[in-house]
C-alpha cells in the first residue's frame, strides 16, 4: 500500500514540478507583449505575440482562406509579408514557388507573430465577412452525403462568385476538440442572397463534418465567413466539361444555378461519377438543368452497378466516360471538383485527349 | 581514466556495431517519413542528437537520484516520457524565442521527436545496461550520431533514387523499408570491431 501512495506522489510531484515549469516558461519565455501588425500600409492593428500570424488575423476578424485549418497543410493561406515574418520554415517550402519566395510571400498558419510585422492582404480579402446562420434544412443525401442550407442572420446578405466557398467555424464541442474553420464550396443559386447551401460528406473522424452530421439540428445557430476562393466559370464560350462527383457537385451546381440565371447558352457537359446507383444524388434538380439550359447535358456515371441495381447509363470510371464521350477536348474548357485522385486522374486523361493545362480549372478537395 | 575508455568503447558501439535505428530498429517513423530530402534528413537527426543526448543524463539523473532511493524502479517508463515530453517542449519554446534561425531549421522536428522510440530507447538501455553518467552522455551522444549517419545515408540514397526506375507497387515506403534492411545488413558487417 505504501508503495502505491508513494509511487502516485512522486510521479504525480514530479509531473507537476515539470508542468509547472513549462506554465512559467510559458509566461516567461513564451510572452512575445504587444506587437503591430501593419495591414497594406493602411491599418495598424496590436495583437497579443505569441500566435500564428492566421489565428491573430482571424481574431482580427481577418478571414484568411486556410481549408486544412492552419495545419500547414493546403497552402491556401499565402499572404506577402514584406517585414517581420523571421525565417522560412521547412513546412512553407512545397507550397512555395521560387518567386513567391523571392517576393516575401509566407503561409500565415506558418508564421509566428513575435514582433511588430507588415502584411499585404489582397483587397478581396477584406471584403471577407463573417456572419451568422441558422440551420434552415438538412437533406439526406446519401448514406454519408447530406446538404445542409443556413439562412443568414447578421448580415443577412451574402454576394459570391459561383464556384466560391465558404469556411464553417466549429466549436469546441467535444473534449480535447479545439475551435477550428473547414471550407464548403457553395452551392446554393447566386441570386439567393438570403442564404447559403453546401453538400458535405461525413469524414469518419472528421472534426467539422462529425459536427454537422451528429451534432447539431434544425434553427441552431452556427458562425461562417466567406466568400473565398479563384474558382469559377470563364467568361468565354468554350465548350464547358465539369467532373465532379460526391459532395464535389456543389460548386458545379452552383455554377448551373447561375448559368440558367445569366441566360448563358455555351455548351455545358457534366460527368458525375459515383461508385454505386445509390451514391447518385440530385438527379431530378440536373434533369431540371438539362431541360432549362438549352445545351447543357448530364452524364452520370456508375463504377460498379450491382446486379439488383437497374441501371442503363454509364459504366466504368468517370474518366472512362469523359474517354468515350468527349471528342471536341481541345476546343473546350474543364472545370473539375473533387478529390485530388479523382482531379489528378482526369487532368491526365482529358490532356491525352489533347485539351491545354490552362483550360483545366479545378477545385481541389485538399 | 577506465570510465572514459569504457564511454569512448560505448560511444562508438553506439554510432556503428549497435546503432540504434540500424540494429533495434527504433525511431524507424520519422526514419521513414523525412528522409525524401538530406537537408530535412540532417535537421532532424542534429535534433535527435540533442534531444538524446539531454534527455539520457536527465533521465539517469531522474532514476538514481529519484527511482531508486524510493525503490520506484518500475515507474521508469512512465518517468522518462513525462521527463522527455517536458523536456521537449521546453527547448522548444527556448529555441523559438532566442534563436529564430535554429528554430527554422530544427525546431519543427522537435515535437516529432518527442514521440520517437529510440528517444525513450537510449534511456531504458542505459538503464538496463547499468551505465554510469559519463557512459550514459557517450551512449545519448552517439547513439544521436548514429541515427543521423543512417537517416542521412538513407536520405541520400532516396535522393538518387529520384531518378532510377522503381517498380511501382515498391515505389515510397516499400522501397525505403527494404533499403532500411540492406542497410541494417551491411551494418552488421561492423560485428566485431570492437569487443
Amino acid at each position: 500500500m505504501m508503495t502505491v501512495v508513494l509511487s502516485v506522489l512522486a510521479v504525480s510531484s514530479i509531473g507537476a514540478g515539470l508542468a509547472l515549469l513549462l506554465v512559467i516558461s510559458e509566461k516567461t519565455v513564451g510572452n512575445y507583449g504587444e506587437c503591430t501588425i501593419d495591414v497594406n500600409g493602411e491599418e495598424e492593428i496590436k495583437v497579443q505575440g505569441g500566435k500564428s500570424l492566421l489565428s491573430v488575423l482571424t481574431d482580427q476578424k481577418l478571414f484568411v482562406p486556410s481549408a486544412c485549418g492552419g495545419r500547414g497543410t493546403c497552402g491556401l493561406c499565402k499572404l506577402k509579408v514584406p517585414e517581420g515574418a523571421g525565417h522560412l520554415m521547412p513546412t512553407e517550402l512545397p507550397f512555395l514557388e521560387k518567386d513567391e519566395i523571392e517576393n516575401d510571400y509566407r503561409l500565415a498558419c506558418q508564421v509566428k507573430v513575435r514582433n511588430n510585422l507588415s502584411i499585404l492582404v489582397p483587397k478581396e480579402l477584406l471584403s471577407v465577412s463573417e456572419f451568422t446562420a441558422k440551420i434552415a434544412e438538412i437533406k439526406d443525401l446519401t448514406h454519408d452525403i447530406k446538404q445542409f442550407r443556413f439562412e443568414l442572420v447578421e448580415p443577412d446578405r451574402i454576394d459570391f462568385t459561383p464556384g466560391q466557398y465558404i469556411q464553417l467555424k466549429t466549436p469546441s464541442y467535444k473534449s480535447g476538440i479545439e475551435e477550428v474553420y473547414r471550407a464548403y464550396s457553395i452551392s446554393s443559386d447566386p441570386a439567393d442572397k438570403n442564404a447559403v447551401e453546401t453538400i458535405v460528406r461525413l469524414v469518419p473522424g472528421g472534426i467539422c463534418t462529425t459536427w454537422l452530421f451528429e451534432y447539431i439540428g434544425l434553427d441552431d445557430e452556427i458562425t461562417m465567413n466567406g466568400p473565398h476562393g479563384e474558382f469559377h466559370l470563364s467568361d468565354t464560350d468554350a465548350p464547358a466539361i465539369f467532373i465532379a462527383g460526391g459532395s464535389g457537385m456543389a460548386p458545379i451546381k452552383c455554377i448551373l444555378h447561375h448559368m440558367k440565371n445569366m441566360d448563358i447558352q455555351r455548351p455545358a457537359t457534366y460527368f458525375f461519377g459515383a461508385n454505386k446507383v445509390k451514391e447518385l444524388f440530385l438527379l431530378d434538380e440536373m434533369k431540371q438543368f438539362e431541360q432549362e439550359l438549352a445545351n447543357f447535358k448530364f452524364v452520370p456515371v456508375v463504377a460498379s452497378p450491382e446486379e439488383d441495381e437497374q441501371w442503363d447509363g454509364e459504366t466504368g470510371l468517370v474518366t472512362d466516360a469523359v474517354r468515350r464521350n468527349v471528342s471536341n477536348a481541345a476546343e473546350c474548357e474543364a472545370y473539375l471538383c473533387g478529390s485530388p485522385g479523382m482531379i489528378d486522374a482526369s487532368v491526365k486523361v482529358l490532356g491525352e485527349l489533347g485539351m491545354a493545362e490552362d483550360k483545366i480549372f479545378y477545385d481541389k478537395f485538399a | 581514466m577506465e570510465e572514459l575508455r569504457t564511454a569512448l568503447t560505448v560511444g562508438f558501439a553506439a554510432i556503428f556495431t549497435n546503432n540504434i535505428l540500424l540494429v533495434y530498429f527504433l525511431g524507424m517513423c520519422p526514419f521513414t517519413s523525412v528522409s525524401r530530402e538530406v537537408k530535412t534528413a540532417m535537421g532532424l537527426g542534429f535534433a535527435v542528437i540533442f534531444v538524446m543526448t539531454c534527455t539520457s543524463l536527465l533521465n539517469w539523473v531522474a532514476y538514481h537520484y529519484v527511482l531508486v532511493p524510493l525503490e520506484l524502479e518500475f515507474f521508469r517508463f512512465i518517468m522518462f516520457i513525462i521527463v522527455i515530453a517536458a523536456f521537449v517542449q521546453f527547448v522548444e519554446m527556448v529555441i523559438e524565442r532566442f534563436s529564430p534561425v535554429l528554430y527554422a531549421n530544427l525546431g519543427i522536428f522537435l515535437p516529432l521527436i518527442t514521440v520517437n522510440c529510440a528517444i525513450l530507447g537510449v534511456s531504458l538501455f542505459m538503464v538496463i545496461r547499468d551505465y554510469s553518467f559519463i557512459v550514459t552522455i557517450a551512449y545519448g551522444f552517439g547513439s544521436g550520431i548514429g541515427w543521423l549517419l543512417a537517416i542521412l545515408a538513407m536520405a541520400g540514397i532516396r535522393q538518387r533514387m529520384n531518378t532510377a526506375n522503381v517498380p511501382e507497387g515498391l515505389q515510397g515506403p516499400g522501397i525505403t523499408l527494404i533499403i532500411a534492411g540492406l542497410m541494417a545488413l551491411a551494418f552488421i558487417g561492423f560485428t566485431g570491431v570492437l569487443s
